[in-house]
């Protein structure tokens, strides 16, 4: 067992786990963070997808004690978000198992890429799989952020 | 959720990340050299990995390095794929890269992970076949430097407690023409059914394969009938009698498919490279 702390949604969480364990493991059963949802455990769903330092991160493939020193943001961190909205307002889930790793995901796309293409949009989203078969509402999510984006840098020429 | 037990171990030096495996197997444990980590977590959860003790080689600075240095481009082994595609520094990588896995499980992925693991495809060391390039490696007395061709047979070939640091390419195949095109059974993401890699050199058309067979390979043969006159359908005949047995059979498909998904593939992107593209 380590003992040590995480950085997790802004604040510093202490921890006791053994090295071997996942973040997705420490998350859940350490932390009380369920937001990350266990799917495959195998890489394949993207349904435990956080970020750490802005990057999106399959919390399945990693362990918790590289984490240390990082930041990491779960679905918990991210609270009346654009991609959140976006997602009610385009009917983007049913289930809803999904759903924390889809948004986990799209707010490191929109972090690093805010104009992101519809190429770079299509390699983003298909790290993630939705058993209900929403794509296509997601994908509409996604591009009215991306627009709303747009948007907003149009304006602020403007206003210059 | 809980994968099996070991310790862990973050070497800041190569040098210390060999001392540590040997302090470690002397003491009966049976380290392994952890970089993405995603294999070892995975296959080690359906108990295919045992191990007590993982060296992250991941702040070993050497292994992070990704720069063209002396007309040479170096990728340090524990690099993401996507920091080597979001670079940008040798395209044919960065393509060969970008149909490993998905986008997020590419910025855990690290090339000398894909290498040397034990999930056979290893599509990140097509590009490297294709340049001639240069593996460095670390063992217990210091660094070498070995063509990969020499070191990489189906597998890279490491002695007991080695590790792959870097890969060292020449900047003129940085730029040469190329095509890689990764076949799937279906969807956008998953394993190749077959990933042909072709690199165009001032005097030849270099193939490499993964998917076909059970490891990946630079073709040489086949570049030899391909390197002959004559039409190209004829030529792409004549390569397809030097392809590796056996083909492989699975879910993915069956061995009479990929062959004739992998002549197509060479009939297509061998003549985009020659230029008889319509
Ligand atoms: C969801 C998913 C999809 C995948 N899809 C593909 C695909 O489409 N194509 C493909 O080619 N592969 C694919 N893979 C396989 C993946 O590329 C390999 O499992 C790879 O080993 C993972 O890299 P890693 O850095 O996480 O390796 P790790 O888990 O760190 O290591 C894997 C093995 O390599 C050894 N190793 C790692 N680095 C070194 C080094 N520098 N020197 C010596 N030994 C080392 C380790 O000891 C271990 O035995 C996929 C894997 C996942 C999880
Ligand atoms: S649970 Fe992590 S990718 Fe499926
Ligand atoms: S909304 Fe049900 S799995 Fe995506």
């Amino acid at each position: 067992m380590i003992t040590a702390r995480l950085t997790v949604n802004g604040e510093q969480r202490e921890v006791a786990f053994r090295p071997s364990a996942t973040l997705l493991f420490v998350l859940r059963e350490k932390l009380g963070l369920t937001g990350a949802k266990p799917g495959c455990l195998n890489g394949d769903c993207g349904a435990c997808t956080v970020n750490v330092n802005g990057t999106a991160m399959k919390s399945c493939l990693m362990l918790a004690v590289e984490g240390l020193n990082q930041t990491i943001l779960t679905i918990e961190g991210l609270k009346d978000s654009p991609v959140q909205h976006a997602f009610i307002e385009h009917f983007a889930f049913q289930c809803g198992y999904c759903t924390p790793g889809f948004i986990m995901n799209i707010n490191s796309l929109l972090k690093k890429y805010p104009e992101a293409d519809d190429y770079t949009i299509k390699e983003f989203l298909s790290s993630n799989i939705c058993r209900c078969t929403g794509y296509q509402e997601i994908e509409k999510a996604v591009k009215s952020l991306l627009k709303m984006n747009r948007e907003d840098r149009a304006g602020l020429q403007q206003d210059v | 959720m809980q994968t099996y037990d070991f310790d862990y171990y973050l070497p800041k030096t190569v040098e210390e990340g060999i001392r540590l495996f040997q302090q470690l197997e002397g003491e009966g444990k049976s380290p392994v050299y952890y970089s993405g980590g995603t294999e070892i977590i995975t296959l080690g959860r359906l108990n295919l990995v045992e191990t007590n003790a993982v060296i992250d080689i991941k702040t070993i600075s050497e292994c992070k390095e990704l720069t063209v240095r002396n007309n040479r481009l170096i990728v340090g082994s524990a690099l993401s794929l996507t920091a080597v595609e979001e670079r940008n520094l040798f395209p044919l990588l960065s393509k060969a890269a970008s149909g490993v896995a998905d986008h997020t499980a590419r910025n855990k992925i690290t090339v000398g992970g894909n290498i040397c693991g034990q999930i056979f495809y290893r599509e990140a060391v097509l590009p490297f076949l294709l340049a001639d390039s240069d593996a460095v490696i670390a063992g217990k007395n210091g660094l070498r430097k070995a063509p990969v061709h020499q070191v990489f047979n189906r597998k890279l070939m490491l002695q007991k407690g080695e590790f792959l640091v870097q890969l060292h390419t020449d900047q003129r195949y940085l730029t040469m023409p190329y095509v890689c095109v990764k076949r799937r059974q279906q969807w956008d993401t998953g394993y190749p059914l077959i990933t042909l890699a072709v690199l165009k050199t001032k005097t030849e058309i270099r193939l490499a394969v993964s998917g076909l067979c059970s490891f990946p390979f630079r073709a040489f043969e086949m570049e030899k009938a391909i390197g002959q006159g004559g039409p190209l359908p004829d030529r792409v005949q004549e390569a397809l009698r030097h392809v590796p047995q056996p083909v492989l059979d699975d879910v993915e498909g069956s061995s009479g498919y990929r062959m004739f998904v992998l002549e197509h593939m060479l009939e297509d992107l061998i003549s985009r490279l020659e230029g008889n593209h319509p």
